[in-house]
């Protein structure tokens, strides 16, 4: 570029306070749009790291989750026989069936009237716990079987109220004493409380259970497994991998997330693009007499169009920068939500990953371009010996 | 032919200026600035042009350096016709021949003196080592090498003109143009930078066209032209030289 | 010329940077309006709801169910004018895109207890006498062409199975805060199909709906329904009509505060980047105002010239953004028709955006005018040249 960089660099500079006022109205929009990306990221990395590729859920035909769907003992009998199932080298098929169902918790924090959230319970068999290797107790111990005890994830100790270690719950006409909390990461059973499926499908008087989870031999066993399950006359179930269920159950909420977020974001965007458009025609204005001179020097038409376009390209680069830089920070947060389609409590980070990065950073440097384009024609397209009278 | 390296007193002309026209458009308007000039200019020669305001002087100053079209007529420069050159290369050939000076000094403000001698150069393929060292020793030249990295605003004006010139003369042009040099300048600073003027075309062999209405810097040219209405003067004045000057 | 004229002719002089910062002016107003919009469709459901409506479900959780043989006994409560119940039923049309509440109910109370459903006599008749029958707002019989006499079928999520329903009705909502997108069949058209597939779930209801005699009885009467099923099988948990819906409403509430925390600021840094542009225009006008000066205008002419000219900028940028809401809005609507059955564009905002707009003109105006004031003549004439 024959116009030096150092020439836009120092523009910028000079008037700070019109530059500053720019630059954050592009960095809070890249702000926006990478926190709803993160959001929705966030929000399917924890759904799909709550499964994993080789474990097969298998629940009623038709339900979106695990709290719709019924499966009647006899039917899990016959899951039970597939030959797709793993076998540990006790011999023991690693199958669980499990009955999800979701409770009313007060959310800590917010003390005025009913601000509570769904909850999903989930009874569990002791084959639960090595078909989820995420899961690791961090603090107490894992409750007895047959016994009103239970364990709950850590997003679930720290956001409610009264499910600490040693806290009790009522319902089914039972108390229920929380001896354990676990650590899921950032998975969905972080957000989830966990007890002895049958002491949970009596108390709740619901004597089928929701869904049976098993681990394949080898993950290419799947097709068979779910051909066998959906063709079998005596069952009316469905089977997914646990990857793919748990994904799919975040799709309405993801697309919700993005569809409102990203329009909001364009319109956003429009102000910022017309601000930087403002900014970019004044400085134009107020330089004409330079631009004059280094034409007459024998600098080209395009040449005094690149400096004027680096310019706001470096608007926009510096607004993506920031705004990013801010956005990063949202890692710390985590929401807590309920999730549209399962209804019940689901608690996840804003994710930053590269892709995104990168997609920041050329939406804001097509900020700065468009905003930038027709200023800088227009200091191109001058007429020397009128600019240099304007001087 | 060569140029710019001749003494004053070599009849080579290295402008030839033929029957040029020149009007502008105001709306449905049509303004004659220029009327059938035909002139020369000698290499070397110190030219200043004067007129009263609106007599054309600026407009002919512009088509000279190339910075404006007329609308007929020829221009040589050199080997060159301009008259026949794109804007393109009009562009090329203003950085490698024509050096301005303006009478508001037009540097860049968010460039310290010594860019802004160095900023004709990057048309040039030279290196950056190569543009530093021809920029400084330009500064030297119009002695203000010692105020190289301040900004415009932290010199005067002479001190700006000063720098002004440097750029004029970094890529060694064949001709300098200078449109109301010392217009904006006082007493004291004006005549540091008409000596310094003449200097650079006796002791240089640069040749400059001035425009001017100040009569004492026309005393300092050689050669004087009168524009008046657009028409030039028939008999062109001598400065302090007697040569006379055929058309 | 009249005051006017002048400064309509002054604001408009550099038409493109006017233009611009009309544009952004518009753009910004028109964000805000929808981001409240989008807000207070949000809780649309609790506005529509009634102070004098109560919900009874499981205490536990809305997932698990009532026996039916609470309805006698929530009717014979005091201050208990009617009883309803009903039950989610989540069924899918075609697709899971497709979403939209649909329920089945008691016909009869559940229409008596939600005047605000306005069906023709005809139209009430015909659905309370066809078991199969439903009915379905407006605009969900719109957005799917159905007409009445057509049989549509669900699938059953919750309760499986393909479900034929004939439209019997179609109701229109009596306010404009009603939802116009929901279904109703009749509870016993479920009730009678479980009994002979899973009758252990049978008579069972998932939610009732109880219409109190006087609005201030609403807390009595509630706290009265939950005393007499405390200690059975199925504890019930009644409130409000409003208190349940802005349960919901608090679980996403995360959100909702996100957006308008985060939709503020990037309209206060758009503002401020136009209020800067108009700053701007006017410090460059500094000459014109000496020179006005020079003509005898004294200070108060000179105010009155540049926050006249800053509001014609502003208010023009703030009708231009008002009038786009409205399409805008609408448009918006029908996108996520599935989320906010209610989108409409509420006076408050109007108002709302006149004073931002009149508050931005004013301030943009503040500094220029003080320095236009304040410089000398000659200080003024010298910035032209």
């Amino acid at each position: 570029m024959a116009v030096p960089f150092s020439y836009s660099l120092r523009n910028l500079w000079k008037r700070r306070l019109t530059t500053i006022l720019t630059v954050s109205g592009m960095a809070l929009v890249v702000f926006v749009f990478a926190a709803i990306l993160m959001m929705a990221e966030g929000l399917e990395k924890t759904l799909v790291e709550t499964g994993s590729y080789d474990n097969a859920v298998v629940f009623r035909k038709g339900s979106t989750s695990e709290v719709m769907s019924s499966i009647e003992r006899n039917q899990t009998s016959i899951v039970e026989m597939l030959p797709q199932v793993a076998i540990d080298q006790h011999g023991r098929r690693l199958l669980a069936k499990e009955a999800v169902v979701l409770i009313a918790l007060q959310k800590r924090g917010d003390e005025k009237a009913a601000s509570h959230s769904n909850v999903v319970v989930r009874g569990v068999e002791e084959n639960s716990i090595p078909l989820r290797p995420q899961v690791k107790l961090v603090s107490g111990r894992m409750f007895r079987m047959g016994s009103s005890e239970i364990i709950v994830g850590n997003s679930i100790a720290k956001g409610f109220k009264g499910v600490g270690l040693q806290g009790t719950l009522n319902w089914g006409m039972r108390t229920w004493t929380v001896v354990g909390v676990f650590d899921a990461g950032n998975t969905g059973f972080s957000s989830e409380i966990w007890g002895d499926v049958d002491q949970v499908m009596q108390a709740f008087r619901r004597p089928v259970y929701s869904a049976v989870i098993f681990k394949l031999q080898s993950p290419g066993d799947f097709p068979a497994a779910k051909r066998a399950i959906e063709t079998d006359p005596r069952l009316t179930l469905e089977a997914k991998r646990e990857t793919r269920y748990y994904l799919d159950q975040s799709e309405m909420m993801a697309k919700f997330l993005r569809i409102l977020g990203l329009s909001l974001t364009v319109i956003f965007s429009i102000g910022a693009v017309i601000g930087a458009m403002i900014t970019m025609y004044s400085a134009v204005a107020n330089r004409i007499g330079e631009i004059g001179t280094m034409r007459a020097l024998g600098f080209r038409r395009r040449n005094i169009l690149a400096a004027f376009l680096a310019e706001s390209l470096l608007l926009g680069l510096i607004g993506g920068a920031v705004g990013l830089f801010c956005a990063s920070f949202m890692q710390f947060i985590t929401v807590s939500t309920v999730n549209f389609q399962t209804f019940s409590e689901l608690a996840f980070k804003f994710t930053l990953t590269g892709p995104i990065v990168l997609q920041a950073m050329v939406f804001s440097l097509v900020m700065g371009l468009i905003g930038g384009l027709l200023p800088a024609f227009r200091a191109s397209r001058m007429n020397i010996v009128e600019a240099l009278r304007a001087a | 032919m060569d140029q710019g390296s001749k003494s004053p007193n070599d009849k080579q002309n290295i402008v030839e200026i033929r029957h040029l026209y020149k009007s502008y458009r105001r709306g449905s308007l049509v303004v004659p600035v220029l009327h059938d000039i035909t002139f020369d200019i000698a290499a070397g020669e110190f030219l200043a042009l004067m007129g009263p305001s609106g007599s054309g002087k600026t407009t002919l100053l512009n088509l000279l350096a190339g910075i404006d079209k007329a609308d007929e007529g020829s221009i040589r420069v050199g080997d060159l016709d301009i008259t026949t050159f794109s804007e393109t290369e009009l562009a090329h050939w203003r950085a490698n021949h024509v050096g301005f000076i303006f009478q508001f000094y037009n540097l860049i403000p968010v460039l310290k003196a010594i860019e802004n001698v160095e900023l004709p150069l990057h048309l040039t393929s030279l290196s950056k080592r190569e543009r530093r060292e021809h920029s400084e020793t330009a500064l030297r030249m119009v002695g203000l090498e010692h105020r190289m990295d301040h900004y415009p605003k932290e010199l005067s004006g002479g001190e700006q003109q000063r720098v002004a010139i440097a750029r004029a003369i970094v890529t060694d042009p064949t001709i300098l143009v200078a449109d109301e040099p010392t217009g904006d300048l006082d007493r004291v600073s004006a005549e540091e930078i008409l000596a310094m003027m003449e200097r650079l075309n006796s002791e240089m062999g640069k040749t400059i066209i001035m425009v001017t209405h100040d009569p004492r810097a026309a005393q300092r040219a050689k050669i004087l032209r009168h524009l008046e209405k657009g028409y030039l003067n028939d008999s062109p004045k001598s400065g302090h030289d007697d040569s006379q000057d055929t058309l | 010329m009249t005051i006017l004229k002048i400064l309509f002719r002054n604001a408009f002089h550099n038409k493109l940077r006017s233009g611009l910062t009309i544009l952004g002016i518009a753009v910004a107003i028109l964000a805000f309006g929808l981001l409240r919009t989008v807000v207070s469709s949000w809780y649309a459901g609790v506005e529509a709801a009634s102070a004098s409506r109560l919900v009874t479900r499981n205490a536990i959780s809305i997932i698990f169910p009532l026996p039916l043989s609470y309805n006698e006994k929530i009717r014979q409560l005091e201050g208990v004018k009617m009883v309803s119940y009903g039950n989610w039923f989540g069924g899918i049309y075609i697709d899971e895109k497709n979403f939209f509440p649909n329920f089945c109910v008691e016909p009869r109370t559940y229409l008596e207890i939600y005047p605000e459903f306005v069906l023709s006599p005809a139209e009430k008749k015909a659905f309370i006498a066809d078991r199969k029958g439903f009915v379905a707002g407006r605009k969900l019989a719109a957005k799917y062409g159905w007409k009445i006499g057509d049989t549509v079928t669900l699938k059953g999520t919750i309760y499986p199975g393909n479900w034929d329903f004939v439209l019997r009705g179609i109701y229109k909502g009596r306010d404009d805060t009603t939802d116009e997108t929901q279904f109703y069949f009749h509870w016993d058209y479920l009730n009678e199909t479980i009994k002979k597939s899973s009758a252990q779930r049978a008579d069972q209801v998932g939610f009732y709906m109880i219409a109190v005699t006087r609005p201030d009885l609403a807390a009595e009467v509630a706290l009265a329904v939950d005393k007499t099923f405390k200690n059975s099988l199925a504890e019930t948990l009644t409130e409000t009509e409003k208190a349940f819906n802005q349960g919901f409403i608090a679980m996403s509430g995360a959100i909702v505060t996100a957006i308008q925390m985060v939709s503020f600021v990037v309209i206060i840094i758009i503002m401020a980047v136009v209020a800067n542009t108009m700053a701007m225009t006017t410090r460059e006008r500094i000459g014109d105002y000496a020179i006005m000066k020079t003509l005898g205008f004294g200070s108060r002419e000179i105010t009155v010239l540049i926050f006249g000219e800053s509001l014609v900028i502003t208010l023009t940028g703030c009708f231009t953004g008002m009038i786009l809401t409205y399409p805008a809005a609408a448009a918006f609507g029908q996108a996520l028709a599935n989320f906010f059955p209610v989108f409409i564009v509420s006076p408050d905002t109007l108002y709302l955006d006149v004073l931002a707009a009149v508050l931005i003109g004013c301030l943009a105006a503040v500094i220029p005018t003080r320095q236009a004031i304040r410089i000398g003549i000659a200080d003024g004439l010298r910035r032209i040249g």
